[in-house]
């Protein structure tokens, strides 16, 4: 287990690590324990700046100090940043298209025991709405540092989403590139497109159908805005079904978004793997993704199930 | 304030007003109403107040203003367009196709224009984003935001002042127009809001109470606000929507409708009968 790190962590040491190189303030709404923005607030105290419990005046605040010149990040639980605050991301942030990151933390159902008002899963559909956002979903700490300093070295809007529970490393020895998708394992048969958290559990399925005779490739997409449409097209084209898999609602997400590539460009079988548009509940981690389906298993489940619609 | 400077401040204030008639008649839409009711603050701040160049309109150093109720757009416009940030005819093409004079304030497409707002709320907290910012850069330049009455219904308003309080901004200074009408109806009707100064000085403002349509109050209160150290400055600004044209005073209806051409043309008339006083 010592080498899962939750991607908040990374997230926060990023942001302490980053601290001399490029010039940024971080907010935070009464978390920066669980968001770990707290790791920056204690190295840099004078950077940082607690909002209180009131995510759309933290919004609104990163926006006005972007509009005058100073790089801001502003996290919170994904709910809040992506959700509650919505409307002042859209009109605030995203309209003047001003350079502010979100760093939304607890994203998806791995939240665990808080339950369903603090499960995220909605705010890569509402964030990919709108015009100009980079949305990035790390799958693991390494990539989470990555793509944070890439949000520091790219002007713009960004949301980010880091998850609460801890996940292994996966993406090590590769090269992040914005907007640029990660082929982590090669196959003809089906493509296993994967983000986040469901990343590990797609390498896991592959390794099961393996073991059948199913040779599926595993693409890693980070950046889910904007999103890869040359890998998932070629990705098609080669091994002619895809499964998506999503700590997610199926609607508006990874699922959709690839959907919709798929759907305008080279039509295949195609299945997601997410949240069935449910809401979540609370208790430990393990369960509740095998209650929801979002485990290697099912992700295997519907691979073999689009390589038999081909 | 001598005499001369009260007489040209007024014939700025109503150059303004003719603007925001001009611009709203063209139009067809738009908001009057709350738009000539903080022409006489917008004619101080741009013309006596704030450290504004056109030549240069993204100068680090400039003061900000954000107009929080961003629907009252062809007031800040029509500033902005005497001050010479862009030709007054253009102030015609107001929300039409092809414009840069969209509906609600637009920071990348308008010269000028320091901050997008329309949707309330959410420009006095940008207005404490960029006075944190200046505090941070450690400049010297002053943020000034217009809040409405109606607008203050908004929780994120009294969010933003407690931010703004709390980091000790006294390099903003708030101007609430409190000109006592919103679409609904009154604002003491609709959800009543007021009384404004307790709330504010309890959200630790130093508050200033003044005659919004009086140039030697308008000074006072910007001067004391500058003066004030360690906190930010709530002025409310005690006004009369539809100043200026008579038949629009104190009427609810023209909070959001445009003048008509035999409106136009006595709202015209009234106004140049203004400036030739």
């Amino acid at each position: 287990m010592a080498d899962k790190i939750a991607t908040r962590e990374a997230y926060g040491s990023a942001l302490v690590e980053f601290a001399d190189k490029y010039d940024y303030v971080v907010l935070d709404a009464d978390l920066a324990e669980a968001t770990k923005t707290i790791k920056f607030k204690k190295a840099y105290p004078d950077r940082f700046f607690d909002c209180g419990i009131a995510e759309g005046n933290m919004i609104s605040v990163a926006a006005g100090l972007a509009a005058a010149g100073k790089m801001a990040f502003a996290s919170s639980f994904a709910m809040f940043a992506a959700g509650r605050a919505f409307e002042q991301v859209r009109n605030s942030v995203g309209y003047p298209h001003l350079n502010v990151k979100i760093g939304a933390t607890h994203a998806g159902i791995t939240v665990g025991e808080d339950g369903a008002t603090h499960q995220c899963l909605e705010d890569i559909a509402l964030m990919r709405t709108i015009p100009g956002m980079t949305i990035i979903n790390p799958a693991d700490a390494v990539e989470a540092r990555a793509a944070v300093e890439a949000s520091m070295q790219t002007y713009g809007p960004f949301y980010m989403r880091f998850g609460r529970y801890a996940c292994p490393i996966v993406t090590e020895g590769y090269k992040f590139e914005l907007g640029k998708g990660m082929m982590l394992r090669d196959g003809k048969d089906v493509t296993i497109v994967a983000t986040g958290y469901m990343v590990h559990l797609a390498l896991e399925a592959a390794e099961a159908l393996a073991a059948e005779g199913i040779d599926a490739r595993v693409v890693n997409i980070h950046t889910i805005k904007p999103l890869d449409a040359e890998i998932i097209i070629k990705a098609a084209k080669e091994t002619g079904a895809i499964v998506t898999a999503e700590e997610h609602n199926i609607i508006g997400g990874l699922g959709a978004a690839v959907a919709e590539v798929v759907c305008e460009n080279c039509p295949v079988p195609m299945l997601r793997v997410g949240v069935e548009d449910k809401f979540g509940k609370s208790g430990k981690v393990q369960p509740i993704l095998e209650e929801y389906g979002l485990t290697a298993q099912n992700i295997a489940d519907k691979a073999r199930k689009a390589v038999k619609m081909k | 304030m001598e005499q001369t400077k009260i007489k040209e401040l007024s014939q700025i204030a109503t150059k303004i007003r003719i603007g925001v008639i001009e611009s709203t008649h063209a139009a067809g839409a738009g908001h009057p109403g709350g738009s000539l009711s903080i022409a006489d603050i917008m004619a101080y701040l741009y013309f006596e107040e704030m450290n504004v160049n056109p030549a240069d309109p993204k100068n680090d150093d400039r003061d900000r203003f954000v107009l929080s109720k961003g629907h009252t757009a062809p007031a800040l416009y029509s500033a902005l367009a005497l001050k010479g940030f862009f030709p007054f005819e253009e102030l015609k093409t107001l929300r039409q196709h092809d414009s840069r004079l969209q509906g609600h304030p637009d920071m990348k497409g308008i010269p000028g224009v320091d901050m997008t707002t329309g949707s309330l709320g959410l420009g006095i907290s940008a207005a404490c984003g960029m006075a944190l910012a200046g505090k941070l850069n450690k400049k010297d330049f002053r943020v000034y935001a217009i809040l409405g009455d109606g607008e203050s219904e908004e929780g994120q308003v009294w969010e933003a002042s407690m931010f703004a309080n709390h980091y000790g901004l006294d390099n903003l200074c708030v101007i609430l127009d409190y000109n006592k009408l919103q679409i609904d109806g009154p604002v003491a009707d609709v959800i009543g809001p007021a009384p404004f100064e307790p709330k504010l000085e309890a959200f630790g403002y130093n508050v200033i109470t003044i005659d919004g349509h009086n140039f030697e109050e308008i000074e006072a209160a910007f001067k004391a606000a500058r003066e004030c150290k360690g906190r930010p400055t709530a002025i409310v600004a005690n006004t009369v929507k539809g100043k200026g044209v008579s038949f629009m005073e104190n009427k609810v209806n023209w909070h959001g409708a445009a003048p008509k051409d035999p409106e136009y043309a006595i709202a015209m008339e009234e106004l140049n009968a203004q400036i030739g006083g």
